[in-house]
Formats: C-alpha cells, structure tokens, sequence
C-alpha cells in the first residue's frame, strides 16, 4: 500500500516537475514580454506544487529522501510522470497547446483529488487547484485565440493538436497503482474523468476552430517508467548535471 | 531570559510590524498568511500558510518572523506550515487593501477585475495578461490615464 502510494506520489510530482521544467525552458525566449512572465510563473507554480508531492512521497517512503534527492537523484527510469510533459516545446503553439491539454486534465484530477481519503494530498489538491485553475483559464484562452486566429497560427496549432494527440490517452488508463488508490479512497478512477475532459475539448476546439483527431490511439509507458520518449534523458541531463557532476552540493 | 512569556495580543501586535518581503508596505498580518499563535508549553507556534506554493518568498516570510520574535526575546519558536485551507485573497484585511491601492496596486475583487485603476480611479481597464510580476499578482492598464498597473489576483 505505502509502495503504491509513493508511485502515486511520483507520478503526481514529477508530472509538475518535468512540464515545470520545460515551461521554464522558455523564460527569456517567449514571443512577447506579457508571455514570458506568464510561462515563467506558471512553470514557478508548477515547480511549487511539485515540492509538495514529492517531500511527501519521500515521507510516505520513509527512506530519507526528500524532493531535492527525488528531483535531482533519480534517472529515467525511476521518473513517474506522462509521456504528454515531457515532449519538446515545439514552438509557442505546441507549448500552450501541450499545457492546455495537460491543464485540462489537470484539474480534473486535483478537484477529484480534494476529496482524498488522505487528507495531505486532499490539502495539496486544494492549494495547487486554485493555481492551476489559472492556468487552465489562460491556456484556453491561448488556444482559441491562436486556433481561430491567422491562417499560420491556426495551421500551426492544428499541426500541434494532431503531434501531441497520442499522448492524451495515457492519462484515462488505469493499471495497479490507480486501481490501489481508487479502492483505498485516495484518487478517482483515471477513466472516470474522461466525459468532463472531452466536454471541455469540444467546446473549446470548436471555439478555436480545431479538429479533433480521429483516432484515439495512444502512447504509453509514462506513468508506469516503462518507456519513456528519447526527451526525457536529454530534459534531466541539463536539469540535473549540477547535482551529477557535484552531488549533495548546496549553496 | 524573558522574565514572564508575553501574551499573544502582543506578539500580533509584534507581527502586524513585519513587512512582506515582495510588496513591503504591507504586513504579513494585512495578508492574512498568519493563520495562527499559540504557545505549547514554553514554545511559541506560529501556523503560516503559503499564498502560491512556488512562491519564492515563503522561505524569506519564514525567516523574517523568525528574526522578528528572536528580536523580542522569544527563545523557542516552531513555524508550521499550514496547506489547508488554502490561502485566498478574502484573508486580506482592509487595511491591507487600502495600503496596496495606495502603492499604485490595485487590491483583489471578487469580481475577478480591479474596481478601478489605483492612479487616476477611472473605471475604464482592461487586462494584459494574467500573470504579473510576481504569482500573485496581474498585469492590467487603465484605457483612461493609460498607465499600466499591477492588479493583485483574487484566489
């Protein structure tokens, strides 16, 4: 059950750990100064809530690792967190469109998680939904005004909508883990937040004049840290080269 | 040594003087991030929420109320870190408002938008973007004085 629960814990925090990471990515290098300090404080937000789980997946653990040793001392393999966060950021449109479907997932899932029988992930779920509701609020608005925009910004976010499709199904399956959580009260059943999930992304791509893909065939191996895609090597040897070449360094 | 411990009306009141480090005219009382004082024994515990939970002043918040009680001879001090209930913006006490709008920051309305803009009071504003210069705060302009102005976030 505790192994169980700290898995669940990893997948929550490094899914925040590693979009967190690639959203700072663009800090200094966004189109306008307005989107700069937006992605930046929503990678700021992200890397937040990540402190959060994962210090309590290494009390759950109960083997003296704390955020910083699970941030910075695991390798790919040990990483919990979706296929979806961890591919490139593309361009400005395919960043905004990767946050608003993780976003729109994303707070499916902490309001579910509110109502956890544990109550330190029901107070995370409560402290990181207020934020991440913001951030859904702007990537939608993002995707909208980008997809029902120019005919290049529309192209544009259509091209990244059929690119990131086939990450999207990964967050509905359900395997051992999800299936301990949801008997234990913990978390909800992944797939039980697909109707709301799908009712969002009609609306809001016939708003922004996309076309959902066809086919629902998904890409797994994410969460489970079975298969993870060839980025995220190449994403953790910059964020954690420090802490290899010098390890347990502080300042 | 303190001779008798002090009462907690007069560790709020000693509180109500130290500054937010990012918006330091006002007080982490006016935020309403000071949730609780107590004393445990002989111990003084001072519950303090987070207002965003990457905020990078929370550790600095942290510190100064730790140096502020020491200051006043407080010797055994635990911070604890309270997540829920979260942190909204309706904990800001008015004073608190009126100090932020003074400071050209237009505070929180449950409306989701600035009442006006903190500079010439027009109501004409509209928003540039959602995020700010910190994370609790929003980037709007007055179409009147055309000024720009920071509008701190209702959440």
């Amino acid at each position: 059950m505790s192994d169980h629960l700290f898995e669940y814990l990893c997948r929550m925090g490094d899914n925040t750990l590693v979009l967190g990471h690639r959203v700072s990515e663009w800090c200094g290098h966004a189109p306008v100064l307005e989107e700069d300090i937006a992605l930046a404080n929503t990678a700021l937000d992200l890397i937040g809530q990540t402190t959060l789980w994962l210090d309590l997946a290494g009390e759950v653990e109960g083997a003296g690792r704390n955020a910083d040793k699970l941030a910075f001392h695991r390798d790919v393999w040990d990483f919990r967190n979706l296929l979806l966060v961890e591919q490139p950021n593309g361009d400005f449109g395919q960043t905004m469109m990767r946050q608003f479907l993780f976003d729109a997932w994303h707070l499916l899932q902490l309001k579910a998680l509110m109502g956890s029988s544990n109550a330190q992930v029901a107070a995370i779920a409560e402290k990181s939904s207020k934020e991440v509701t913001y951030h859904l609020e702007r990537a939608t608005d993002t995707v909208i005004g980008l997809g029902d925009g120019t005919e290049e910004s529309h192209n544009r976010m259509q091209a990244a909508l059929d690119k990131l499709w086939p990450y999207v199904g990964e967050m509905f399956v359900s395997d051992d883990v999800d299936a301990a959580m949801f008997d234990a009260g913990i978390a909800p059943d992944p797939a039980s937040l697909r109707p709301a999930y799908d009712a969002l992304l009609d609306d809001v791509f016939a708003a922004a004049t996309l076309v959902r893909p066809q086919d629902d065939f998904g890409h797994k191996g994410g969460k489970s840290g079975k298969r993870h895609s060839e980025h995220l090597g190449h994403m953790l040897a910059q964020m954690q080269w420090l802490q290899r070449a010098y390890p347990d360094a502080t300042w | 040594m303190v001779a008798e411990r002090p009462t907690l009306e007069t560790i709020w009141s000693w509180l109500d003087t130290v500054p937010d480090p990012e918006i330091p005219v006002i007080s982490l009382t006016d935020l309403g991030i000071i949730r609780d004082v107590q004393w445990q024994d002989d111990t003084l515990e001072v519950t303090v929420t987070p207002t965003y939970s990457g905020c990078p002043a929370t550790t600095i918040i942290n510190l100064d109320i730790e140096t502020a009680l020491r200051g006043h001879g407080i010797e055994k001090l635990a911070l604890k870190r309270q997540l829920s209930p979260a942190w909204t913006s309706d904990w800001m006490t008015d004073s608190g408002r009126a100090k932020l709008e003074g400071y050209g920051i237009a505070p929180p309305q449950p409306a989701g938008g600035p009442q006006h803009c903190p500079r010439c009071k027009s109501t004409h504003v509209e928003k540039i973007s959602q995020f700010g210069s910190t994370p609790c705060k929003a980037q709007w302009r007055c179409t009147d004085c055309l000024e720009p102005f920071d509008y701190f976030k209702c959440i």
